[in-house]
């Protein structure tokens, strides 16, 4: 009875966080003692085998083009027949878009109890129960699932890749697909950037920058770091950056490595979205700033006298 | 056209989070509790502004919750709904919640079915996906905009990194966030006309949940912030290097 995790992908790739959820099933299955594996449906990403450094002994493919098009319907009704022929008990998703999509379906299609966005491994000393994350991570629960399948989707950056040895053993599953009924017009995807969603490294601005034009200060620390860009509500508002830059509660709740913000003030609604960063640096010259709070290393100063050669001692570490 | 729009009670944004009874209850004292942001600002006013594009519509709104989440649910019948079912019962699990409004959703056919994409307290963003399995209804999740063209809807929904565009045919059960629509505050003639609105209130269906809340817990307090002088700004950039290790 292995455990299952869904392999999402993207234009050729399997998306970081299910490479962190595969990680995490990997060592749910050696706690069960089992074994864990993929599935993934749609074109096969090449080197589909070298998933088993993550401690997947086996993914199952189902190769079918209507399947490049994501819908949740056609893709839980799929993965709940392979569960059944794999006969797994354990399902693991990234708490991602689509996981956030499909787990749901699959959850009340098996009537198999569900926990979305877990942070930590199963403690299964008194039946299973899973941690996660609350308001925004300002609190957890403990949740016990009382069914015999099980389900978790993985908060992104909750749980740390362990790569190991191995190679995958690459199986075809052979499953019925229905015909979808949500069809897939466009893509709209912003290029050339690195996404926020799945960024370990932000720099984010807010109104303390004063204007558009003075974003080189966040655009320049996160081309140094090779890290995301991310802004406040009041920066969106006023259209100084796009609002998919936007975090906080009604943006993109993001749980990167580093959380760098600049000129933010650090309202409840924003901290929101950025409180399950592992590292937040604040640099406000206002020392009341609410963000202080919140943060783990500062700089109550201002951020035009500061900026440039935090940037400066930056590019000199990295040899830019 | 016929629209429900599932709505849920939830603490203030601002709300201090707080656990009673051992760690195993929420504490309610002293909050003030709302319509889940995500319900409201987005779900609850595009059915409305449908409605005003088509006067056909009817807009219905549904709750499982006590009595106490009534004050909300006339708040939203204020901002423009035109009846109210609540199902009367209290629950955590998404499934048991999903399962009560899919008993009622059967009853009615609806052509479009409205959530906010997460409650703000449990960040469960699972009753709309569960609820369209349970009626066999296409879902789309996380929409950034909603449009209707007769029978077909065009869902805008977050990608990581961007956005895709998708096109169903109705019924259809959608999650709903930010860009949706925007938020309304109701004016005095919506909350007059609210008070005579109907609210029905039907008992819950025996439903097993899946899942239950062994116990809360809040994260451990932070260390402090430590603070380096702007006057060297670059050992900021050390500690981040060598202490914090981050890159």
């Amino acid at each position: 009875m292995p455990v299952l995790v869904f392999l999402d992908q993207s234009e050729g790739q399997v998306k970081k966080n299910s490479i962190e959820a595969a990680s995490y099933a990997a060592k749910v299955a050696e706690l069960a003692g089992t074994t864990a594996e993929g599935i993934i449906l749609g074109s096969i990403p090449t080197g589909l085998a070298e998933l088993g450094v993550y401690g997947l002994k086996k993914i199952h493919t189902l190769k079918q083009e209507t399947l490049d098009h994501f819908d949740a319907q056609i893709f839980a009704k799929v993965i709940a027949e392979a569960v059944s022929v794999i006969g797994a008990k354990i399902i693991v998703f990234s708490n991602n878009v689509n996981g956030k999509a499909i787990a749901p379906r699959l959850s009340a299609h098996l009537k198999a109890g569900l926990v979305m966005g877990a942070i930590d491994l199963p403690v299964t000393t008194d039946g299973f129960v899973v941690k996660k994350s609350l308001f925004s991570g300002k609190a957890f629960a403990n949740v016990s699932i009382k069914t015999e399948i099980k389900i978790i989707t993985l908060n992104h950056n909750s749980y740390k890749v362990i790569k190991g040895e191995g190679a995958a053993e690459i199986s075809e599953l052979s499953v019925q697909v229905d015909r979808a009924k949500v069809s897939v017009i466009a893509v709209n995807k912003i290029t050339g950037e690195v996404p926020l969603a799945e960024a370990e490294l932000v720099i984010s601005g807010g109104r303390g920058l004063k204007g558009p034009e003075n974003w080189h200060l966040v655009t320049d620390l996160a081309k140094a770091l090779g890290a995301a860009t991310a802004c406040s509500r009041a920066v969106a508002d006023v259209d100084w950056r796009p609002h998919h830059e936007h975090v906080g509660q009604t943006g993109l709740t993001i749980a990167p490595n580093l959380y760098f913000a600049i000129g933010i003030s650090g309202a409840i609604q924003h901290l929101a979205g950025v409180n399950r960063s592992k590292v937040i640096v604040v640099i406000n010259k206002d020392p009341e700033a609410p963000f202080f709070k919140a943060a783990d290393y500062g700089i109550v100063g201002d951020a035009f006298e500061v900026m440039p050669k935090i940037i400066d001692e930056v590019k000199r570490l990295k040899g830019l | 056209m016929k629209i429900l729009v599932c709505i849920s009670k939830t603490p203030d944004t601002t709300a201090k989070i707080a656990f009673t009874d051992n760690n195993t209850k929420f504490a309610e004292a002293g909050i003030q509790f709302i319509i889940n942001p995500y319900d409201e600002w987005y779900a609850l006013v595009r059915a409305i502004e449908l409605k005003e594009a088509n006067p056909d519509t009817q807009v219905h709104l549904i709750n499982v919750g006590g009595p106490d989440a009534d004050p909300i649910i006339r708040k939203a019948l204020a901002l423009g709904g035109d009846e109210a079912i609540r199902i009367n019962a209290n629950g955590n699990d998404s499934y048991y919640i999903a399962a009560q409004i899919a008993e009622v959703a059967k009853q009615n056919s609806y052509d479009l079915i409205l959530t906010g994409k997460e409650t703000i307290d449990y960040n469960g963003s699972s009753v709309g996906g569960m609820l369209a399995e349970l009626l066999d209804l296409p879902f789309v999740s996380l929409a950034t905009k909603v449009d209707l063209n007769g029978t077909t809807c065009t869902v805008n929904r977050e990608i990581e990194g961007g956005e895709e565009v998708n096109e169903v045919t109705l019924p259809v059960v959608i999650s709903c966030g930010k860009g949706v629509a925007e938020q309304r505050i109701p004016n005095m003639r919506g909350i007059m006309g609210a008070r005579s609105k109907p609210l029905k209130v039907v008992e819950p269906q025996a439903i097993d949940p899946l899942t239950t809340i062994v116990s809360f817990e809040l994260p451990p307090a932070k260390a402090g912030v430590k603070l380096v002088s702007p006057d060297h700004p670059e050992e900021l950039v050390r500690l981040l290097h060598e202490e914090a290790k981050l890159f």
